[in-house]
């Protein structure tokens, strides 16, 4: 059938046409196919980039398209390397993400825990846990900053209601040592369901036998927890830790739409300090520099990921 | 019919320079990069940051061509 289809089509083929196509090795057929996403690729991915290098050296400024671009060599480089702002903006970074890892972490195995024990109606608990993270950050971010209103909001009446505190004092994302945490809550909130699916599948992929084999020796369930579960799930485990931890490292939107860095700087992660130097300061060179740095960073934890990731197929 | 097994052909790679060995070793720096990149104690140890990262990732990618 298949022999039958090629051999019209081939005929349909006009002569000239054919004997062009005919010219043409495999090999050249398929870097045919692929050039256009190759040159798609070069021109949104990797020219950009390679532009992005050569601005970090220079003192190029956006807004000011006719001066004279000058090259200041590692200066730019230099500059944030001493920078104590930058400096507190990457610990508030780090503060981020050490919490919402963590937190994450550990709610996310529990509930994948409580998921894979198959009770009655858990694919119905499982979609509903599932819904955070199927939203738009922008509508959770907006949604989240009404939940936070110490006015009208659902969130500091809960509060209010648990510790007695008046909800106009529970300022969420007006406190100073509120802030951060209000930005944890709402990046938890989200992301849990993810790092509970990749959790999920880990438990999933244990085989029955050696849990009934731990039976047979009389293996107590937090024995076959610890020794089982736990030792066979964990490359799952660490491949949500590093795949969080490479999203949360570049976290931006949540932090723009609750905070925007604020109150003061409290909240200002790296990502925030990128935007107000390259967008409020226009200081482009230094910006593009800046993001150099933030690049080699997760460039890095990717070849952590990769080796991980490689590691959990060998096994 | 023989039972033996043929010989391994020895590589002349050195056992030090094997991929696995230098990707740790690779990996490694970039962590202590990355750790230097976000602790609360030395800005002496944020400004070598970038360079202990860049050099990790430099070698990670070279080390990863290197035979196992």
């Amino acid at each position: 059938m298949l022999n039958r289809t090629a051999d019209s089509v081939a005929r349909a083929t006009p002569e000239p046409l054919a004997r062009k196509v005919r010219g043409i090795s495999d090999k050249g057929l398929a870097w045919l196919f692929i050039s256009p996403t190759i040159l798609l690729l070069l021109a949104i991915n990797i020219f950009p980039l390679f532009w992005a290098i050569y601005l970090s050296f220079t003192n190029y400024r956006a807004n000011r398209p006719n001066e004279v671009v000058r090259n200041v060599g590692l200066a730019n480089y230099k500059r944030i390397l001493g920078d104590q702002d930058i400096w507190i903006a990457m610990q508030t970074t780090a503060h981020f993400v050490f919490w919402t890892i963590l937190l994450q972490t550990l709610i996310g195995f529990t509930l994948a825990w409580l998921i894979d024990r198959k009770f009655r109606g858990h694919a119905f608990w499982t979609t509903i846990i599932l819904v955070p993270m199927m939203l738009s950050p922008a509508v959770v971010g907006n949604f989240w900053r009404f939940l936070y209103e110490p006015q009208i909001g659902l969130f500091a009446y809960a509060i209010s209601f648990v510790t007695g505190i008046p909800a106009t004092q529970i300022g969420m994302l007006s406190n100073v040592s509120l802030a951060p945490w209000s930005i944890v809550i709402v990046d938890t909130w989200m992301w849990t369901p993810y790092v509970m699916l990749i959790c999920l599948a880990g438990l999933r992929s244990i085989p029955e036998y050696i849990y009934e084999a731990a039976e047979v020796d009389r293996a107590s369930n937090w024995r076959q927890f610890w020794s089982i579960t736990l030792p066979m799930a964990l490359p799952f485990i660490m491949l949500a830790v590093l795949f969080r931890g490479i999203e949360n490292f570049k976290m931006f939107d949540m932090v723009n739409l609750l905070t925007g860095g604020g109150p003061g700087s409290t909240t200002e992660v790296a990502s925030i300090t990128l935007k107000r130097q390259a967008f409020e300061s226009w200081r482009t060179g230094y910006s593009s520099a800046f993001a150099i740095i933030l690049f080699v960073a997760v460039f890095g934890l990717a070849n952590i990921y990769v080796k991980a990731l490689n590691k959990v197929k060998q096994r | 019919m023989s039972m033996t097994q043929p010989a391994k052909r020895k590589s002349r790679w050195p056992v030090w320079a094997r991929r696995g060995l230098m990707e740790n070793i690779a990996t490694v720096i970039i962590a202590i990069g990355f750790l230097m990149l976000f602790q609360p104690f030395a800005l002496s140890l944020y400004t070598y940051s970038f360079i202990t990262m860049l050099a990790g990732t430099a070698m990670f990618i070279i080390v990863s061509k290197f035979p196992e």
